[in-house]
């Protein structure tokens, strides 16, 4: 008994000792890596964001300048989202925001888009989904730049019953074999339009307050 | 250890016993992630490195792990080290890494590791064992290579497509676009590809080794047929 009792605690002390090492590694890693991380993560996002947001429109620190934005169905999302703020000598240019098309061929879709106070769309991007390769994912910019259609619309120039694709009676082109997908992110870039339109003060004041949303 | 010893690993690893054709190990990622040259290539890199690292890691500490828990301790190893490699694709190979996403994680539940890791670095020297992962890995990298041009030309009529994430967008203008305007063949991307894809890679490696044995046996032939022909 008392051999058993010996030799099992014996292996679990040397489990023990390689998950140490194993922690200290990973901890080790952990600590060189992570500023560089953050760092690209932060330039690819920056990146994203000029495609959208031409850097010479703006003068400020887009990526310092952000407002949290608690969830909101009108965003899709389920997470506060940060979204930031372009400006010009102080005055507001753009918001660049993330909302998510929940109702995606596969789930969700998730978009960038930037727009611009009077409620023009800068442009929007698709940041992660899961359509079919091929058939709905011309949605990506890497693949079609369908979603330039979107660049300088707007809910005054459209009004919200002409944003569907051209089948539904909308003003949207869509490529023959995938709807769902167009439908989902059209829905979802023209909830995002009523967002901001029902949060615009909020969003441009100069003090960084989060936005409340609204959940139902 | 000798030089044919290492021959003798390099064959197996890359042919005899090469874990996408032969051991037929560590397939979830090989048919996910094969539908571009550069994806494959590189998810295949990033499994021989862990193979290497986790080979070379096992193999000095075999005789202080007791057998009954050897199973999670080389767990544990591997999944050390591919965090360790996520961390360093995360900080220096950001969009291949968003390309990959949750096929780098997963590398730890690739059986091909741990199966190197129960079969060889458990029973072998540092060296011999490092190299086993290594070629092993080399292996498993050159069936996805294959598979991956395979699909991305019937599929997109492209090769190298999406290697700008790898090297930086200059290298944007080294795709080959081996079909030019090229309307795409939809299956050949989709999993059932790749599937269908590595039945015809695995049917011409079992063709040539036919052949090779074939060969072989007829070799004495020609010494013996004149006896043949006389009789």
């Amino acid at each position: 008994m008392k051999r058993i009792v010996r030799s099992s605690l014996q292996t679990s002390a040397n489990l023990v000792f390689f998950a140490i090492i194993g922690t200290a590694i990973l901890s080790a890693t952990y600590y060189l890596t992570h500023d560089t991380i953050a760092a690209t993560v932060e330039r690819a996002k920056l990146k994203l964001v000029s495609q959208l947001v031409p850097p010479a429109s703006y003068d400020n620190d887009i990526m310092q300048d952000v407002r949290t934005l608690a969830p909101d169905e009108l965003l899709g999302t389920e997470e506060p989202t940060q979204a930031h703020i372009a400006r010009r000598g102080g005055k507001p240019v753009a918001v660049v925001l993330e909302a998510i098309a929940p109702d995606g061929y596969s789930g969700k879709i998730a978009l960038i888009m930037a727009i611009h106070p009077d409620g023009t769309l800068g442009g929007v991007r698709v940041v992660a989904h899961n359509e079919t390769p091929g058939l709905g994912d011309y949605i990506d910019i890497a693949k079609d730049d369908w979603i330039t259609t979107f660049d300088g619309r707007s809910r005054s120039l459209f009004p919200d019953e002409y944003w569907k694709v051209r089948k539904d009676g909308g003003v949207f082109d869509y490529m023959s074999g995938a709807t769902v997908t167009p439908r989902a992110v059209i829905k979802a870039v023209n909830r995002a339009l009523r967002y901001f339109d029902a949060h615009r003060d909020e969003l441009f004041v100069a003090d960084a307050r989060p936005v409340k949303g609204e959940q139902r | 250890m000798s030089f044919a010893e290492f021959k003798e690993i390099a064959w197996n690893g890359l042919w005899k016993q090469n874990p996408g054709l032969v051991q037929l190990l560590g397939l979830c990622p090989l048919l996910a992630v094969s539908s571009t040259v550069v994806n494959a290539v590189s998810l295949g890199l990033a499994t021989t490195l862990v193979m290497t690292l986790s080979n070379a890691a096992i193999a000095p500490v075999r005789s202080y792990v007791p057998n009954e828990v050897r199973i999670p301790v080389f767990v544990l190893i591997i999944a050390v080290l591919v965090t360790v490699v996520q961390y360093l694709m995360n900080a220096y190979l950001y969009g291949l890494y968003i390309v990959l996403g949750i096929f780098v994680p997963l590398i730890v539940t690739n059986c091909i590791v741990l199966a190197r890791a129960e079969s060889f670095a458990s029973n072998n020297p540092i060296l011999p064992s490092a190299f086993d992962g290594m070629m092993m890995g080399l292996g498993l990298t050159a069936v996805l290579g294959t598979l991956g041009a395979l699909r991305e030309i019937m599929g997109k009529g492209t090769l190298l497509s999406g290697i700008d994430l790898v090297f930086g967008d200059e290298a944007k203008a080294w795709v080959i676009h081996v079909i030019p305007d090229y309307h795409g063949f939809l299956l050949a991307i989709l999993p059932p590809g790749a599937f269908i894809g590595l039945g015809l890679i695995i049917a011409g490696k079992n063709w040539l080794d036919l052949r090779t044995a074939d060969k072989a046996r007829r070799q004495p032939a020609p010494a013996a047929q004149p006896e043949a022909a006389q009789g």
